[in-house]
């Protein structure tokens, strides 16, 4: 109860803040709208490999791969803002009342879910035009995988950032998690064309399975098991990450 | 309200091979009463900040134990949350947020409801002078206004202790008097006050009692008279017409004088116990042997002083 409410403090505190700075939230999308506008077009060829005949079906199978991606990229990223944090003395300030250590991230990470939530949103709303299309309980489904996979990526985030501290060191070890992932889960790239080996590495990677069950929803196939079996397990991996983090979070070291 | 007995902490540094520990805190044995303005003096790097972080709960000491405000540190941290409040030599407010949305969050992490978080925030923007700009962002606030928003933070929720670190450092000489007089009000209301310092001047301006830490441990403690008497004693120097020798042993037999010299220059040196009482006996006694006395001077030893006998250098050098 006390960890709820907590966390809800928290989480108003940053949704504050993002008010105040809107533009973040826009900068955010910017880079997966140029993807958009140029890769698309560029991998439609590479596209056919997994039924994409006109640039319609083109966009149906790369948008959903770029929210994850988006998902996942953004997440990682967000541990700067808690070093920049740590930094200014809000987060010991925080530290030294008995507010609930799990809230101090899960507020955060939550934050991270909305802005993810209003990212998609954009893309969504620019790709329809280029034909995109997507049933409401469908895209409820695909925003509970998004925000599972922004709990999991914004939670390592801050882990990491916890541990290395030096944003130069985190910036390394940041994309040297989220290059593999990304290109592991072929969320810009399809893996279709790829070589046997790195579809098998690829199959133990659940971002990869977390692709195939957006590719579905915005398919119209939500009842197709890769939905489901992407929901329990990115639920499963977020737990974890969550868990980790929280533990780092409760340490009172630094 | 807070004792400590045998408090470490070790920090290692440099990489894993070459690496070397560093004793930041080495057995420290403190006791702070009820209501006290308590002083840490020290400079830079001596552990103040370490032993401040440990009794406040940021940072887990490596051996000792110490009780804040009747809890154990080491097995009841929440509980010494509860009591305490702690201002971070940099402070910690978010650029974008106004004061009194952040005195009332501070307050809220403190478990209190929001209707009384609101008008605690009030009550603390009030006594601390900032209803003025309570709605601007920190951002937009001076060095002595932001300072004061820091230490409203740490007494929203009306702690028993109160921890600051280097309250006035990098402020103007009037911010800091002020700073002084909302610290002094803050004893008066009956809160203690644990502080650092490496200004002399603050900690004996504004502490009731003081220790001096150097290299990890406490080389002195005292109230600041105390310490000061303590060391040589207070040095009255005296010029005579002639007779400086006769004007030597005279007041060399007077109980308030502990010895007397004739210095090369002619003057005469005494070393008293309290100078304030000891200079109008020393006149009379001069006048009743008719030796003429033409100057007289009451040198007080300052707390740069104390540092100087105890660690061997002087505070403002290090």
């Amino acid at each position: 109860m006390k960890t709820l409410r907590d966390t809800w403090l928290v989480f108003q505190r940053h949704m504050l803040l993002l008010g105040r700075s809107p533009l973040s939230i826009l900068l955010g999308v910017a880079q997966p709208v140029v993807y958009m506008a140029l890769f698309a077009p560029l991998l439609k060829p590479a596209l056919a490999s997994m039924g994409a005949d006109s640039m319609t079906d083109a966009y149906r199978i790369y948008v959903p791969g770029m929210l994850v991606a988006l998902a996942l990229g953004g997440g990682l990223y967000v541990g700067f803002g808690l070093l920049a944090e740590l930094a200014s003395g809000v987060i010991e300030r925080a530290r030294v009342t008995p507010v609930s250590r799990v809230a101090l991230l899960l507020g955060r990470a939550l934050r991270d879910v909305v802005v993810l939530v209003i990212q998609a949103a954009v893309i969504i709303v620019l790709a329809m035009p280029l034909g995109l299309f997507v049933h409401i309980t469908d895209l409820l489904l695909a925003y509970a995988l998004l925000a599972l996979i922004t709990l999991t990526s914004s939670a390592v985030s801050y882990g990491l950032a916890l541990k290395v501290s030096d944003p130069n060191a985190l910036g390394q070890v940041v994309n040297n998690i989220a290059q593999p992932l990304m290109l592991l889960s072929g969320t810009l790239l399809p893996l279709a064309l790829a070589p046997l080996w790195l579809r098998r590495i690829s199959d133990v990677n659940p971002f990869s399975r977390a692709v195939v069950g957006m590719r579905a929803l915005f398919a119209g196939h939500a009842g197709d098991s890769s939905v489901w079996q992407g929901i329990a397990l990115l639920a499963a991996v977020a737990l974890v990450a969550l868990a980790w983090s929280a533990r780092l979070f409760a340490r009172s070291v630094r | 309200m807070i004792r400590t007995r045998g408090l470490r902490k070790t920090f290692r540094t440099g990489r894993r091979r070459k690496s070397t520990t560093v004793e930041a805190v080495a057995g420290l044995d403190l006791t702070v009463g009820e209501g006290e303005i308590f002083g840490f003096l020290g400079p830079n790097g001596a552990g103040k900040t370490t032993t401040l972080r440990m009794l406040a709960t940021l940072l887990p000491p490596d051996g000792g134990e110490a009780v804040v405000a009747g809890a154990d540190l080491r097995t009841a941290q929440a509980e010494v949350r509860r009591s305490i409040g702690y201002v971070a030599q940099g402070g910690g407010t978010w650029d974008d947020v106004t004061a009194r949305e952040e005195l009332v969050l501070q307050a809220r992490m403190h478990g209190i409801g929001r209707a009384e978080a609101q008008a605690r925030a009030a009550e603390a923007l009030d006594a601390f002078d900032l209803t003025a700009f309570a709605d601007r962002n920190c951002r937009t606030y001076s060095g002595g206004q932001r300072r004061r928003v820091d230490i409203a933070l740490g007494v929203v929720h009306r702690p028993k202790v109160l921890f600051l670190d280097e309250p006035t450092s990098g402020l103007d000489p009037q911010s800091r008097s002020h700073m002084w007089d909302e610290i002094r009000r803050l004893r008066t209301a009956g809160m203690t006050v644990f502080l650092t310092t490496h200004y002399l001047d603050e900690a004996d301006a504004l502490c009731d009692r003081i220790a001096i830490i150097d290299g990890g441990g406490i080389v002195a403690e005292g109230t600041p008279t105390e310490l000061k008497r303590g060391i040589a004693g207070e040095v009255v120097t005296l010029e005579v017409a002639d007779h400086a020798a006769k004007a030597a042993e005279v007041l060399a037999a007077l109980d308030c004088v502990r010895s007397a010299e004739v210095r090369d220059e002619g003057d005469v040196r005494l070393s008293v116990d309290a100078g304030e009482t000891a200079m109008p006996r020393v006149m009379r006694a001069l006048a009743d042997v008719g030796v003429e006395l033409t100057t007289i001077e009451l040198h007080r030893p300052t707390l740069d002083d104390v540092f100087l006998t105890k660690t061997g250098r002087s505070l403002r050098e290090s």
